[in-house]
């Protein structure tokens, strides 16, 4: 018996993704006195693996193959799975993520649960909460089978370290066959994802064109903050729908978002009310935006927003 | 019949792609969210009920299929009959016929496997679910269906292309794209991206009109248990009023950002 983990990474490294899943997946652990076992592809750093209280991980080396394949990374969980005999497995709310639970729920019998957002209230069964309707309201979710697969709201958990010593163990990596096959990967490497970021800062129409992202940009930069936008702006080709937040673009679950020239539609906030604490700048006071937000001002964004980015610069130096 | 009619018909017929599309009944966005019996229960009164707009962004390209290349849609949902104004909505935008499976799901796996049960009776070449819906918000069926079905599955699904058997597909994923080959039979996730909201079916009068002579069949469902159950509901806690920093105090604004809120 065990809790597994599903420990995402980039460039062997753990991401901040798998870490808090590796938190969370601990804390479950010692509630219920039982080993954390990760899995994951690739991962050759260590230290982190030991700082956030994994015990055993089963490394898959994928053997020079770096594109995510769902249907053999999927398959390698569900082995260790059941060789482990685990009755609960974590998996983060990354696109990735999301993508594996269900499956890998259908390949080990056991029920899947999504948006979960605390630790579960009871264990046998699991019982756990969740968000709904769009982050519009919560709700207490009871497994009814004797496996069950979790997945992680991002930063809704948190990152706790506890030290451990971790033993590492070569996974097989499982040779599936398959007609889906990756041709290419098409990312903005240079920056960080919407998924990945503790700040975000989102443009709305009220930046009156493309022209004038630079304010958003900057912004970004200063804080390490990823971009997004609303969805006129991105319906406009303003910006990629990849920078989408809002009911039908991404979710957003940062511990800081900042909206800039956003009105706030309805849309617009049930995508990105998971945030911890909303900013707004904006010239319409009557703005919707001002009624979800925490902080506000009404000001016009073109004279705001780079005396922020210039404070906030002078601040980090 | 002729033999060499027959042996078009039979051509004809192989050569139709049979696309399902799974269709959720869901609140409209922007309805109160209200809950009864104790907070166990979701309260439909005065709610507007929506085709998930995710499923919508699904059947519209289904629908562009059926028009270029002669595509069979079937559009599906698993719920009882308040379901039939949605599926008719869907027979109106362009749906050849609907089918209800008479059953008010528990959870996201129920669906997947009611669908599954379905999908074994009658070959789909396509099946394609929304990314998620925007009420539970599961994101499991699509992934769910296909795994039950032993079809591969592309989730976030934000282009499709299909040349006979050979599929170009995308998946958005986190800060970019993943470009894929993959092959009939599949299973897709979409959302917005498949095709834009711009593209999206109003249904005109004889849309509506021909809707009504479709058939919309209605299925008793498999017996099949959920993997969970939601036992209660909750909505969060009233937030306090938004705190207005004056234009000119940024420095105000910092501070309180990092001092009060604790996110810088």
């Amino acid at each position: 018996m065990a809790v597994i983990v599903y420990i995402e990474s980039e460039n062997g490294s753990p991401k901040k993704a798998g870490l808090e899943v590796a938190s969370y997946g601990r804390a479950i652990a010692d509630a219920k006195g039982l080993p954390l076992v990760g899995v994951g592809f690739n991962v050759t750093q260590r230290e982190d693996l030991n700082a956030y209280g994994v015990d055993t991980f089963y490394n898959m080396d994928t053997l020079g193959e770096v594109n995510f394949d769902v249907n053999r990374y999927s398959e390698a969980i569900a082995q260790v799975v059941e060789k482990e005999k685990a009755s609960t497995v974590v998996v983060s709310s990354t696109s990735n993520g999301r993508y594996l639970g269900p499956i890998v729920a259908i390949k080990t019998n056991a029920a899947y649960l999504s948006n979960v957002v605390a630790l579960p209230t009871t264990y046998e069964p699991v019982q756990v909460k969740r968000t709904c309707f769009t982050n519009k309201a919560f709700n207490e979710t009871q497994s009814t089978k004797e496996r069950t697969v979790l997945s992680l709201s991002s930063n809704s958990f948190g990152l706790h370290k506890k030290q451990s010593t971790v033993t590492f163990m070569d996974g097989t990596y499982p040779s599936l066959s398959s007609t889906l096959q990756v041709k290419s990967v098409e990312k903005v490497t240079d920056k960080v994802s919407i998924a990945d970021a503790d700040i975000v800062v989102s443009g709305g129409r009220g930046l009156k064109g493309p022209e004038n992202w630079h304010l958003i940009e900057d912004l970004a930069e200063v804080l390490g903050a990823a971009t997004a936008c609303s969805k006129p702006v991105s319906d406009m080709g303003w910006r990629p729908h990849s920078e989408h937040v809002g009911q039908t673009g991404k979710p957003v679950a940062s511990n800081l978002y900042i909206a800039i020239g956003v009105s706030g539609a309805i849309q617009h906030l049930a995508g990105i009310n998971a945030s911890k604490v909303k900013v707004v700048i904006n010239t319409d006071p009557e703005a919707p935006f001002f009624k979800a937000a925490d902080y506000g001002i009404v000001g016009d964004a073109f004279e705001v927003v780079p005396k922020l980015t210039e404070k906030l610069k002078a601040r980090t130096q | 019949m002729t033999p060499c009619h027959f042996f078009i018909y039979i051509r004809i017929k192989l050569d139709i792609m049979n696309i399902l599309v799974c269709i959720s009944n869901v609140p409209d966005t922007t309805s109160k969210i209200n809950f009864k019996e104790g907070n166990t229960a979701f309260d439909t009164q005065g709610v507007q009920f929506i085709i998930n707009p995710n499923d919508e962004f699904g059947l519209t390209r289904a629908i562009w299929l059926q028009q270029k290349e002669g595509a069979k849609v079937t559009v599906v949902t698993v719920g009882d009959a308040s379901c039939e104004p949605i599926l008719r909505k869907c027979l109106a935008i362009g749906a050849d016929q609907a089918l209800r499976i008479d059953l008010q799901p528990q959870d996201g796996f129920e669906v997947a496997a009611q669908l599954a049960a379905i999908c074994k009776k009658e070959h789909f070449d396509l099946i394609i679910t929304g990314r998620e819906s925007i009420d539970y918000n599961g994101g499991m069926v699509g992934g769910m269906l296909a795994t039950l079905m032993d079809m591969p599955y592309v989730a976030n699904c934000i282009q499709l292309d299909i040349a006979s058997n050979e599929v170009g597909v995308q998946r958005e994923i986190d800060g970019g794209k993943e470009v894929l080959n993959a092959k009939l039979p599949l299973v897709i996730g979409a959302q917005k991206g498949l095709v834009e909201e711009k593209d999206l079916i109003i249904p005109n009068m004889r849309g509506i009109m021909q809707a009504r002579q479709k058939p919309l069949d209605v299925i008793s469902p498999e017996e099949i248990s959920p993997a969970s159950k939601v036992l209660t509901f909750e909505k969060p806690s009233e937030k306090g009023p938004v705190k207005l920093v004056d234009a000119d105090d940024i420095d105000g604004l910092i501070d309180l950002l990092e001092n009060e809120a604790k996110v810088l």
